[in-house]
């Protein structure tokens, strides 16, 4: 039992003294914030181009709204986040001096694109029918939209968007690019100082692995909640 | 109450309707029969203009629907439509679905319409399936739903687009039944049909559709007992 006694008493020295567990937790915290944030940030985009672009398909006046969501997409998904999040705080917020929104915003623009294309791939699946339903019966295309088609397309992207969300959460571990001391960061500061370059990384890795978890179980519930009109 | 006058339909280079003109007056019930590919469900759909016409002019209550300056979706709420596929809300309750447009559209409170849908629901014989889901019902309660919900709107014309035809046999019958009760009634129905049966009983008049054209036009009686176009002769051989 001597490696246990070992162990604990390594995993004392590098997280307990000195408190250095105390930037674990902001960075934590940090992580949270830029992945919380960006959700919502990527789901409001995305929503928003995703609609933009299948009311525009085709259209003779709304081509140029169309050709702006397209250019958008092709740029956000044909460069590396890493190099987005150098643009925005070296190029774009040069004068910002806290990097957590400015990654923020960053991780978010970025999932934008990628939720737009599941939300999009959603719509399409709903059968035109649906449509035909609520513009005969005197809904607008808007309304019709909102009230019977993203509903619809929402439940079948649910599982695609989760996803998005894991992918998301784990992004955010290149925040320390731009100086921003996320739970990546944190755990890496520490490695540094106390020379373990083990458990610091282990824990990290952990604490995202639960985190995952946590969010694939709310999913699950989630997903389980819409099926309900599933039931025959 | 409907004047179609020349009215055409090109999809590309396909001419599906190659001039109709038609007078529907009110509390008529017009069956509309023809071979598959002759342009019925087309002609059906660009009365309330889910399809837009290429050329001709519809006309609904004096007003020239297809001028491009009239407000379709007010239109619309004249017009209830019933598809072949049924078209319910999946997600929604068969409640809701009856509801969503008369709150919506109409602006009517939660409380009246959900007695109205009440009302419809006992119409159509299904009372007691105000809170299931259209997946738990079988077709023919599918559609007699969503013929209950094209009415929550309380339209002036019923379009009906081969109501039956998606339905198990045994089905049939109860649908044709709220369609027969709604004629009675005096409601103003343009039905496409393949069930001869209820265009000879039900309709006012016929019309035999093929190519695009209606090649035909009468009384159940004229057409069925003493069809005068050749094509309308060999078209009924086939389906009586």
């Amino acid at each position: 039992m001597d490696w246990l006694t070992n162990w604990g008493n390594k995993l004392y020295e590098t997280f307990i003294v000195d408190d250095r567990y105390v930037t674990l937790i902001s960075g934590l915290e940090k992580t949270l914030i830029i992945t919380v944030g960006a959700l919502i940030i990527g789901v409001i985009i995305g929503t928003i181009v995703a609609v933009i672009k299948v009311l525009t398909e085709g259209k003779k006046y709304w081509g140029i709204l169309n050709t702006l969501c397209n250019i958008y997409l092709t740029v956000i998904r044909g460069t590396p986040v890493v190099v987005q999040l150098l643009i925005s705080f070296f190029i774009i917020f040069i004068s910002a001096k806290d990097g957590t929104w400015v990654a923020t915003i960053t991780f978010g623009v970025n999932s934008g694109a990628y939720v737009a294309e599941i939300i999009r791939s959603g719509i399409m699946s709903i059968d035109k029918g649906q449509t035909e339903a609520g513009r005969s019966l005197g809904l607008s295309q808007f309304q019709t939209m909102k009230e019977i088609i993203m509903p619809q397309a929402f439940k079948n992207i649910l599982p695609a968007i989760g996803n998005e969300m894991i992918a998301l959460l784990k992004e955010t571990s290149v925040a320390g690019y731009v100086a921003v001391v996320d739970l990546t960061k944190a755990g890496n500061q520490i490695k540094n100082t106390t020379y373990d370059q083990v458990n610091p990384i282990l824990l990290v890795a952990l604490v995202y692995l639960v985190l995952v978890i946590i969010m694939t179980k709310l999913l699950s519930v989630m997903e389980r909640r819409l099926r309900r009109s599933d039931i025959r | 109450m409907i004047f179609v006058e020349n009215l055409e339909k090109k999809f590309g280079d396909l001419e599906v309707l190659k001039g109709i003109n038609e007078h529907i007056s009110v509390g008529e019930v017009i069956a509309v029969i023809g071979p598959s590919g002759s342009g019925k469900s087309t002609f059906l759909r660009c009365l309330n203009l889910l399809e837009e016409p290429t050329g001709g002019t519809i006309t609904i209550d004096g007003e020239e629907i297809t001028s491009g300056k009239i407000n379709i979706n007010r239109i619309r709420e004249k017009m209830g439509m019933v598809f072949q596929q049924f078209n319910l809300f999946p997600h929604l309750s068969v409640l809701d679905n009856i509801t969503l447009s008369p709150i919506k559209v109409k602006k009517m409170k939660k409380e009246e319409a959900v007695k109205l849908a009440y009302s419809l629901l006992e119409k159509v014989g299904l009372r007691d399936k105000a809170d299931a889901y259209p997946a738990q019902l079988s077709g023919g309660q599918k559609q007699r739903i969503a013929i209950a919900r094209a009415l929550a709107m309380n339209p002036e014309i019923m379009l009906f687009d081969e109501p039956t035809s998606a339905l198990d046999p045994e089905m049939v019958g109860e649908v044709l039944d709220v369609m027969k009760s709604l004629a009675k009634e005096g409601m103003t129905m343009v039905v496409v049909t393949h069930e001869m049966g209820f265009a000879r009983e039900v309709a006012d008049r016929v019309l035999f559709m093929d190519e695009g054209i209606i090649a035909e036009s009468g009384t159940p009686e004229q057409i069925f007992a003493n069809p005068q176009n050749p094509r309308t002769q060999s078209f009924l051989s086939k389906v009586l």
